[in-house]
């Protein structure tokens, strides 16, 4: 016998690095020695490289395409014009919006940059080379950029091709450039409430066009198999599955022949959901030419043309008594599309989630109204590190807050505090038809103020303000406050589907002999650390070291089908599956337990990482030894093996929360910010890496960063899209980017498996209105009431012109 | 068009390939040599995921010809752990200290780093931010970056890293 004494429970826990611990990632072993594997990192034999001509009009109709010297250069294979796509019925394709969308342009041109002609050469010089030589004759349309203009009687009809379509994929149109009107609420009792408002706001709040811009761009390879007839797709894909079964549903190929895999990916934030015409064209051409074909984008591709995210113009009402109680909300939304309706959203969600605009307040009454229109500029609409259109309202809630603060001359927080949904309020019915599943705002926001010491800092900002007024400091001093509500999860199959597909997500475990096992996954990791923290949610689960779990995404041939990660909703779905899955496991592993121990299942009790004998400690068997007996020793009339799949559809979404801070000061004479200090708590529910949280958290906050103080897609009146390079497209660098203070309160979801709600998106979520919040803030005692984003330091010194500071 | 041949040392080793004039240094290390460990981000010099060092300069490889190479001494992230394997401080850093994500900006960052830590070895925060703020990242907001490399200074000085308080 051995002397030393036998582990306790608590030092055989930390052993498994399960739950709630610091794992290092296993990811980080490949991606610190240069040998993660993405999509451009993979060559194929005789691969050919595929670059695209694209449109330098906004808006025209093609009168000619001469490809004549393009295919004369030594080294052209073949160059696709929609002419030759028509051959295959894919000139076009279905968008996940339920509209079309031109693969190649066919006769006329919509956006700049839209995808015109398809070169594919024996290297990739070539190809750009080609590229440049095919020639296009074009004749200029009038131009569409604005989109309160695109409802107008005279505005040019953009798209032709559904211009006597009176309804659309979500309702009546009732204008050629109009694509959906979608409402939520009641509208009688809102405007009633509006009626006897002791006061109320009107503000247009508008979040400008922007990029989710991932160091990677889209790419891919693909490479189709005459003789066997497979096609196997590498790309830079947030969701696997669903590529597949689009490609199953808009060619010939059945769904088994068709294998989709994503390697490493360089981060998404949401760019990589959707299907642009560069993976159809590929596809096409390895089709024709027998070979495989890369298409990779360039930067300035990738900003303008696979998708953009935001362009919601928000008119946002509050009505409030005097003593600053919320009685109403009424939101119109118009809602920029771009030249296709490419949105990346559930099949019923035209708008998203953008019913959660009443945030996290007790809105007795509200209404909601999107209009979705047409302009000359690039199509997408996808959720930029956020759920469906969830920061866009998230940041109209906040900021009309603010204002309606402002106009209450009540401090933010204690107007916010006064209309906060109480704990003993959740589950929460919202006037816009949510349940909220659970929060305890009070505590948070109470944290997140002492921590900042907020009083002090009102204080100070007071004594600032008078020492500006005398003329003693050019400085102002600006506190910005958001406490944002997020809906993640997508999402049940009552409400939620991609293309009639529910919106579930899955895990497949298998537990070899030696107490090994392999967890297959439906998602996708981005640069989240899926294969570090799935694997921790499995130690706890059933007590066989994270480090002995490999986890595997990303290929369709082997990972249970899954509807994969974007939205936050990897945690909150593909999570809950893990623990369902691992529960499956660990249900079978006690039968196979009490079998070996010959006792009733109910005398057997859970400790850790092994099944003991009730009352009796000595007598157990370990996962590890019950892996072993899976496999050649199991009860009478029980299969062998040990393994399990789950299929998880949610009963309901998750709401994580938060309370942000930030302070901020400001040079009037330059416009130029600093920001002094920023805290961000979250409240995620369970946490099941908190180092992986915080880096999550870090990164969020300094996207959202950059859109509120600098990034915008923006374009001139003629459909020119105006900086669509690093050269202007602001990503901040570690110079301008302020240290984030991190903070946390945990407040479990009562609906899923471990608790859990998802954290990715959420500082996104809620840094953007927390930055506004703080440049307008910065200007209010000088009777600013809304200064729009992005806040560069010319726009910021604009605002101080206009408030007549600089005379 | 015509082909030369380039030569260069490469972590090391001699390496060439014939390739044309026009052809980048990141595409020559990449496609020519296989070398992936540096990504391609923005094609206009302005992320930094290509970097490598050159002569013992930060050099971002998509604006530098394979050609304007020729006969240097060239580091890549392939070159940075040790012979037998063992991980160099700085690859440990950004593992101990969470300093990457998706893991794209990665080889090019610690490229720059070691660099960094070459010309000061003992670098403050600010120029730690200064120092790498020709590389961009999208996933990390950088305070981890900054940390492990700071982790990495203390290591290569022969000291233990104490993590500043939050």
């Amino acid at each position: 016998m051995n002397d030393a004494p036998s582990p306790t429970s608590l030092e055989r826990a930390d052993k498994l690095q399960g739950m709630g611990c610091k794992r290092k990632r296993v990811e980080d072993v490949r991606f610190t020695q240069g040998k993660g594997n993405y999509v451009d990192d993979i060559k194929l034999p005789g691969m050919l490289h595929g670059d695209f001509h694209r449109s330098s009009h906004g808006h025209a109709r093609i009168v000619k395409i001469d490809t004549s010297k393009a295919k004369a250069l030594p080294g052209v294979v073949a160059v696709l014009t929609a002419e030759d796509l028509k051959g295959v019925n894919l000139a076009w394709m279905p968008t996940l919006a339920g509209d079309v969308q031109m693969v190649l342009a066919d006769g006329k041109v919509l956006f700049q940059n839209q995808e015109v002609a398809f070169v594919v050469a024996t290297d990739r010089y070539i190809a750009a080379d080609a590229a440049d030589l095919v020639e296009v004759e074009y004749e200029a349309l009038p131009v569409l950029v604005d989109p309160f203009k695109a409802m107008d009687a005279d505005a040019p009809i953009l798209r032709e091709d559904i211009k006597d379509k009176k309804d659309g994929a979500h309702g009546p149109r009732n204008h050629p450039n109009h694509i959906f009107n979608w409402t939520v609420g009641d509208k009688e009792l809102t405007d009633a409430a509006f009626a006897k408002a002791e006061v109320a706001t009107r503000d247009l709040l508008s979040y400008q066009r922007v990029h989710p811009c991932p160091l990677e761009t889209c790419q891919c390879v693909v490479s189709f198999n005459k003789i066997t007839g497979d096609l196997t797709i590498y790309g830079t894909f947030q969701a696997p599955h669903v590529i597949r079964t689009v490609v199953a549903l808009i060619s010939s190929i059945p769904e088994q022949k068709i294998h989709v895999i994503s390697p490493d990916i360089g981060g998404g934030f949401g760019n990589k959901v959707g299907a642009y015409p560069g993976y159809i064209c590929a596809a096409v051409a390895s089709i024709v030419t027998g070979v495989p074909v890369k298409w990779v984008e360039d930067r300035i591709e990738n900003l303008s043309t696979t998708s953009f995210a935001r362009d919601y113009h928000m008119t946002t009402e509050i009505a409030a008594t005097q003593d600053g109680r919320v009685t109403g909300l009424r939101v119109h939304i118009l809602a920029d599309h771009g030249a296709f309706d490419a949105c990346a959203d559930p099949s019923k969600w035209p708008a998203g989630f953008s019913n959660i605009v009443t945030g996290s307040y007790d809105f007795p009454v509200a209404h909601l109204s999107v209009d979705g229109v047409y302009t000359n500029k690039a199509p997408g609409g996808v959720a930029y590190r956020c759920s469906f259109r969830v920061t866009e309202v998230a940041y109209a809630i906040e900021r009309a807050m603010d204002i309606m603060a402002q106009k209450l001359k009540l401090d933010p927080v204690d107007f916010r505090i006064r209309n906060f949904i109480k704990r003993e309020q959740f589950p929460y019915q919202s006037a816009l038809g949510w349940e909220y599943d659970s929060g305890d705002y009070h505590t948070a926001m109470q944290k997140a103020l002492e921590a900042t010491n907020y009083r002090a800092l009102r204080e100070e900002q007071k004594a600032k303000q008078e020492a500006f007024r005398r003329g003693e400091t050019r400085e102002l001093m600006g506190i910005g406050v958001s406490f944002f509500t997020e809906i993640v999860g997508a999402g049940p199959s009552k409400n939620c589907d991609i293309l009639g597909i529910a919106m579930f997500d899955s895990c497949e475990i298998r537990i070899h002999p030696t107490g090994k096992g392999v967890a297959r996954m439906g998602t996708k990791s981005q640069g989240q650390g899926h294969e570090t923290t799935w694997a921790q949610i499995i130690a706890t689960e059933i007590g066989i070291p994270a480090d002995d779990i490999l986890v595997e995404e990303g290929n369709t041939d082997t990972a249970p089908y899954g509807l994969g990660t974007y939205g936050s909703r990897s945690t909150p779905v593909a999570g809950a599956a893990i623990a369902m899955a691992s529960r499956k496991i660990k249900a079978k592993a006690q039968m196979i337990a009490a079998f070996m121990l010959e006792v009733h299942e109910g005398d057997l009790e859970w400790d850790v990482d092994r099944f003991r004998v009730k009352g009796n400690p000595e007598s157990f068997k370990t996962m590890s030894q019950i892996a072993w007996a899976a496999y050649n020793k199991v009860p009478p009339g029980m299969e062998p093996g040990l393994e399990a799949v789950s299929y998880y559809d949610p009963p309901n979404m998750t709401y994580p929360f938060g309370a942000y801070i930030c302070v901020m000061d400001i040079d009037v004479d330059t416009g130029v910010h600093n920001v002094r200090r920023f805290y961000a708590l979250d409240d995620c529910g369970t946490r099941i890496n908190p180092m992986i949280i915080e880096g999550q958290v870090h990164g969020g906050c300094t996207e959202g960063y950059a859109i509120a103080m600098g990034q915008e897609i923006a374009y001139d009146e003629s459909g020119n899209v105006k900086g669509a390079s690093l050269m202007d497209f602001f990503l901040p660098t570690a110079v301008e980017t302020p240290h984030w203070e991190t903070d946390y309160t945990v407040t479990p979801s009562p609906h899923h498996p471990i608790g859990a709600k998802g954290v990715g998106e959420s500082p996104n979520v809620g840094s953007v209105p927390c930055f506004t919040n703080a440049v307008n803030d910065a200007f209010k005692f000088l009777g600013s009431t809304h200064i729009a984003m992005p806040h560069d330091a010319y726009r910021t010194w604009l605002a101080a012109e206009k408030l007549g500071l600089h005379a | 068009m015509s082909l030369t041949n380039v030569s260069m040392t490469i972590n090391g080793k001699p390496m060439s390939a014939a390739v044309e004039p026009r052809t980048l240094l990141i595409h020559y290390l990449r496609e020519n040599l296989n070398l992936t460990g540096s990504h391609i981000g923005c094609d206009t010099t302005h992320c930094g995921a290509c970097t490598v060092d050159v002569d013992g300069k930060s050099v971002k490889s998509c604006t530098m010809f394979a050609v304007q190479a020729q006969g240097s001494d060239v580091l890549t992230i392939e070159g940075m752990a040790a012979p037998d394997g063992k991980l160099h401080a700085l690859q440990e850093g950004f593992r101990e200290m969470h300093g990457l994500q998706c893991g794209y900006c990665t080889p090019g960052m610690i490229v720059r780093a070691h660099r960094l830590l070459q010309e000061n070895p003992n670098p403050t925060e600010s120029e730690i931010r200064i120092g790498i703020s020709g590389n961009l990242c999208r996933c990390t907001g950088y305070q981890n970056i900054v940390k492990a490399i700071q982790y990495a200074a203390a290591k290569l000085n022969g000291l233990e890293f104490k993590e500043a308080a939050e």
